[in-house]
């Protein structure tokens, strides 16, 4: 006989669910320019605190304020936002395309364009990201040429990976954009170990791995952290917290840690949150924890605390998960009115310039698509051969793949 | 030229390549300051510093996740895996990730990495020390496949799994690292010293992957073996006194099919000997491709020898090891057929 109550479980609930009144009363949004900027050699038990704030620039009436201000000129912001503005164009153009049967699937970054975009311009030649399906900023900020991103979510004749990826799915070492596996958190580790590489040959490049809240749950991710804090890895730990792993709220990976940053302070890493909706202060992290790396100072966590605006990708519906007006009420608001609303109090912009940029960015997203279905979409016109298919698997094609090609006939 | 166990003759392998290639890194659990629970490495931190050889936490999905990393950065890795049976947290970095960088990013990121692990039993080590998993890794398209079977062919396959531009699986027979076993536990062992093959070139020197070796040549039946079951094959065909050509397969991917089919279309028959368990192991493959190339040269049917499809047990271990008693069996059945 035991006189002990029965035990039981408990799984974690969002506050609200479709139907209810969207509350965010459980994100803390401290003040814009509240959280201290500490020295990049400060002792990681001395900000612990920083894991449990928000890191904030703009604040509500677009004045950039506080210590993490003042980094990025007028025209670094305007081409910023440029960089914002492009990848949304980008994305509703895809979307369409996938809709009208162009493609198979698309991934959207609707809300979280400051964060890609941001830290792309905080890296050097040379450093490498291993991203996720949500990063294409890097390239769109690096100027990695449109057409042929929509050629790879096309897979087409000039699909620059031959057509053996899924959509989005982008590689390209020139631009510091690791193959994206699609297979979730196994390349943080693999950032680790590039980094890892970096400093075992005395170089000076950095790598940056990237996740999203629900892959931390993930045991790359712990794997990633271990080794990044035992061999004090020259690397730039990202996550993207946009509060949704496709219908899964982010309580479900955090568990009872207060937050996402806060895993890496078992592992004594730097662990910072910031707000993702605020193109100044994702920079000001990123740069922060880049000259971290750079210098030698090992591996800096990094929580972007965002809102994922739209669908994973285009095989879900939000609204059969969360409320239908839940992005609207997210407290952060949106990344390209929030710098649009600073640049225009900076004297440097205005509603008419921006009405004009979003039409030439248009022009300029449309000429590219225009192109890039030239050559093919995924079920018409121009696409790479079945021949393709048996390249690449080895440096050098070994006998029983040449005998299979052989009999496939190509 | 020196007398070297296959221990030695896989550290030499490492040694040799760490010193012609800074690239070259080596790392895994108790791998550095200890040298290897099997000694594989010992002494290379000591020779080459703790940043080419060095201890990694006890996590296999990061030891071969950050390997992956460092081999797209431009370095070639080397790394252990403390026991075959040891390695499904990383499988995922494997199959995923190492086997098919080349081919997603179109060649734009690639992956020479070498994985080394000692695989298959007869030491007691019950069922998580005792598995040969070689079929999870040749159903893979991206990687290569060796099982050497002696020190002299180990340091060879070794430096040119180093030295190949893709992921290779390098299962490393544990019972074969002191001497050559041919299945009888109860008698005492030979020491690698004492035979030919413990006889390893000195510095660089390479044997290619992709090419099996003839240990034995006869008319009667070919015999299919790799790892500790071409010495088992030996002493049964010898036991039984039946005229059997062994081939020693040596990489199991790319796989050498000229010297398969040549023989068995000369003898006949086949037999396949693998420890692994049968159901969907290597040697399914092996029936299936011997009987495409060979059907009609074929006078009996192809049979098997291998481990039960149980886990590998402990007390049990040799009534589960495909001893000489089963082989040779097999081979009087086959021959007489």
């Amino acid at each position: 006989m035991t006189t002990d109550a029965p035990l039981s479980l408990h799984v974690p609930e969002p506050a609200v669910r479709p139907g209810g009144a969207p509350d965010f009363s459980n994100v803390k949004i401290p003040k814009a320019g509240a959280v201290p900027r500490p020295n990049i050699d400060v002792e990681p038990e001395s900000i612990r605190d920083l894991a449990f704030s928000i890191i904030r620039v703009l604040n509500r009436s677009g004045e950039a304020v506080g210590p993490w201000a003042g980094l990025l000129s007028d025209e670094e912001l305007i081409e910023g936002m440029r960089h914002m503005m492009t990848l949304r164009t980008f994305d509703a153009r895809m979307l369409i395309a996938q809709r009208q049967g162009k493609t198979s699937f698309y991934m959207q970054h609707l809300g979280e364009e400051a964060i890609s975009c941001a830290f792309r311009r905080a890296l050097s030649p040379g450093d490498m990201n291993f991203p996720t399906y949500r990063q294409a900023g890097l390239l769109i900020a690096d100027g990695y040429p449109m057409v042929d991103m929509m050629c790879q979510v096309y897979s087409n004749s000039r699909d620059p990976l031959k057509g053996r990826q899924l959509p989005v799915m982008y590689s390209s070492k020139e631009h510091g954009f690791f193959t994206i596996s699609g297979n979730l958190a196994t390349q943080y580790i693999q950032a680790v170990g590039w980094a890892m590489a970096s400093a075992i040959r005395n170089d000076t490049r950095i790598a940056a791995a990237w996740i999203g809240d629900g892959s931390t749950a993930e045991s790359d991710f712990h794997a990633a952290l271990v080794f990044a804090s035992t061999y004090k890895a020259p690397v730039v730990l990202n996550i993207v917290n946009n509060q949704w792993a496709i219908s899964t709220f982010q309580g479900i990976a955090r568990g009872g840690s207060g937050t996402f940053a806060a895993r890496g302070l078992g592992f004594g890493i730097p662990s910072l949150r910031v707000d993702g909706n605020d193109y100044l202060a994702v920079y000001a992290v990123a740069k922060w924890a880049v000259e971290r790396a750079r210098r030698n100072l090992g591996p800096t966590l990094v929580e972007y605390v965002t809102y994922r605006a739209g669908a994973h990708s285009t095989s879900d519906d939000p609204s059969a998960y969360r409320p239908k007006t839940e992005s609207d009420a997210w407290p952060l608001g949106d990344p390209i009115i929030r710098l649009k609303n600073h640049l225009i109090m900076r004297g440097v912009w205005s509603e008419e310039r921006h009405k004009q940029a979003e039409a030439e960015i248009l022009d300029t997203v449309i000429a590219a698509q225009k192109e890039a279905e030239s050559y093919g979409t995924l079920h018409a016109g121009g696409k790479p051969s079945a021949r393709d298919m048996f390249d690449g698997v080895y440096a050098e094609m070994p006998p029983h793949l040449r005998r299979q090609r052989q009999q496939a006939g190509v | 030229m020196a007398r070297m166990t296959m221990i030695e003759a896989i550290r030499d392998a490492m040694d040799v390549m760490m010193a012609r290639d800074e690239r070259v890194v080596v790392f895994g659990e108790d791998v550095g300051y200890f040298g290897g629970v099997f000694r594989c490495t010992a002494g290379l931190q000591q020779k080459y510093g703790k940043t080419r050889c060095f201890d990694a936490p006890i996590n296999e999905a990061g030891i071969v996740g950050a390997a992956i990393g460092m081999a797209s950065y431009g370095l070639h890795p080397c790394i252990e895996i403390q026991f075959a049976d040891y390695m499904y947290p990383a499988y995922d970095q494997i199959v995923s990730e190492a086997a098919r960088l080349r081919y997603r990013s179109n060649g734009e990121f690639t992956c020479p990495l070498v994985v080394r692990m000692p695989t298959g039993g007869g030491i007691f080590g019950g069922q998580t020390h005792s598995q040969s998993p070689e079929a999870l890794f040749t159903h893979v398209s991206g990687l290569k496949t060796v099982v050497p079977s002696n020190p002299h062919d180990a340091k060879g396959l070794l430096i040119a799994a180093i030295e190949d531009p893709d992921p290779v699986i390098f299962l490393e027979p544990k019972r074969l690292y002191n001497g050559p076993f041919d299945g009888h536990h109860d008698r005492p062992i030979t020491p690698w010293s004492k035979h030919d093959l413990g006889e390893v070139p000195s510095g660089y020197f390479t044997l290619p992957l992709g090419k099996a070796s003839i240990v034995r040549e006869g008319k009667a039946v070919t015999v299919l073996a790799y790892g500790t079951m071409v010495y088992v094959a030996q002493a049964a065909a010898t036991e039984t006194g039946i005229d059997a050509e062994i081939i020693d397969l040596r990489t199991l991917l790319p796989l050498d099919m000229e010297t398969i089919v040549a023989s068995v279309r000369k003898t006949g028959r086949c037999v396949i000997v693998h420890e692994a368990t049968l159901t969907s192991g290597f040697g399914a493959e092996l029936a299936a491709l011997v009987q495409e190339a060979c059907f009609f040269q074929l006078e009996a049917p192809i049979v098997r020898v291998t481990g039960w499809d149980t886990p590998y047990p402990h007390a049990q271990e040799w009534d589960y090891f495909p001893g000489p008693a089963r082989v040779g069996r097999a081979l009087v059945d086959t021959v007489e057929a």
